[in-house]
């Protein structure tokens, strides 16, 4: 039984139009969604933060620490600006390159907001295709830039300052944890609500008002380059994810193909065009290139595996 | 009976939050009457030799107190009260 059915009843009740209807119900449920599993993903934060995560990081060989890097990528939240000292912290700490970019590929992909949206208007079955293929392209990418050998690459600063990665961090008591997730999950709200709103209600006029499989002879999935069409919109998308994914599951609905729409999820996260210009402070940029390029692939490739599997 | 603060520092790395942290913390040395001169870091590297990864921080006599998130004035006030005694 669907937990969110009393929702559905008042949306039913308040709307029986259907683009008006799809509204209220998606952005009551999104609004709960958020709001319980940002709060989750906070307190299992505030017992693993990032400075937790690298000690561990660092004492780790190089494919377990691929793998561990990528899953704990998942509870990390990323924002561009936490780019340059997550990079820094990392490598500093003596923690592999390419354990490093695992880390850096996984946590902006596979965010809990994304989750959320995904979760809510995919079903859990997409979204765990997701994170699956998410953490399999974070593992792969760092394993292929540690095997490429690019410390060359990387902005000879960084490796002049060593620091000791085993931080102590004030202890946090059992209130603090529920005031940091509380004010955590408030201030996500506060900077996604409106892009969620226009994305859900977006979505919903296409709902409502656009025929279905309209958009199948441009994006199906015999269309081989509505994949890597859609990698590249979405790199410069990324402040905007809140608000892409509303607007994709309706699009999906009119035809666009789930692996296209994978992909360009994928690539609105992970792919970050302020994200690249940032990192251009600690690496050449023949290095931001080979990494997006690498997960470029892995994304397209994911694109075309799922278009090929879910018909 | 009071440790004053001798500095108050926010660390960040230009982003739109770690502008908003440093204005929030100015207003609340402000409101709180303190005499300790709100400074912002923008040198990553110092950031990073306080053993945070996440920006902003709002570090009180270069101790971090606060990482990774803006957080409502109170909270900061309550802080900033908090590391006098």
């Amino acid at each position: 039984m669907d937990i969110f059915y009393p929702v559905k009843l008042l949306a039913d009740w308040l709307a029986p139009n259907a683009a008006l209807n799809f509204f209220i119900y998606d952005t009551i449920k999104i609004f709960i969604l958020l709001s319980v599993i940002i709060f989750i993903v906070s307190i299992i934060r505030s017992f693993l933060p990032p400075e937790k995560i690298r000690a561990i990081l660092s004492h780790k060989n190089k494919y377990t620490g691929n793998i561990i890097a990528s899953l704990f990528g998942i509870i990390t939240p990323f924002c561009s600006c936490s780019a340059i000292p997550l990079f820094l912290g990392f490598v500093q700490a003596g923690v592999p390159l390419g354990t490093t970019f695992s880390f850096l590929v996984a946590s902006p992909m596979i965010n809990e907001v994304a989750l959320v949206l995904l979760l809510g208007l995919f079903g859990w079955k997409i979204a765990l295709v997701y994170i699956v293929s998410g953490l399999i392209i974070a593992i792969i990418s760092g394993i292929i830039i540690g095997k490429l050998k690019v410390e060359n690459l990387v902005e000879p600063f960084v490796y002049q300052n060593t620091i000791n990665g085993n931080t102590d961090l004030p202890k946090m008591s059992q209130k603090e944890r529920l005031t940091y997730a509380k004010d955590y999950t408030l201030d996500i709200l506060k900077k996604v609500w409106p892009y969620v709103l226009i994305g859900i209600g977006v979505g919903a006029l296409i709902h409502g008002y656009v025929p279905a499989d309209f958009l199948a002879k441009y994006a199906g999935n015999d269309k081989w380059h509505a994949v890597p069409l859609a990698v590249l919109i979405g790199i410069p998308l990324y402040s905007n994810a809140a608000g892409v994914i509303p607007l994709v599951s309706a699009l999906t609905e009119k035809g666009v193909a789930m692996g296209t729409t994978l992909a360009f999820m994928m690539s609105v996260t992970a792919l970050s065009l302020p994200e690249f210009m940032i990192l251009k402070k600690v690496m050449k940029i023949k290095l931001i290139l080979i990494f997006a390029g690498i997960v470029g692939a892995g994304i397209m490739f994911t694109g075309f595996l799922f278009n090929l599997i879910l018909k | 009976m009071e440790n004053k603060i001798k500095s108050i520092q926010v660390l960040g790395s230009g982003c739109p939050s770690c502008h908003k942290l440093f204005e929030l913390t100015k207003q609340a040395v402000k409101e709180l009457n303190l005499e300790a001169e709100v400074e912002y870091v923008d040198d990553i590297q110092k950031i990073i030799s306080m053993g945070v990864m996440q920006v902003p921080v709002l570090a009180i006599d270069g101790k971090p107190v606060l990482t990774g998130f803006v957080p409502d004035i109170e909270k900061i006030k309550s802080l900033l009260s908090k590391g006098k005694c």
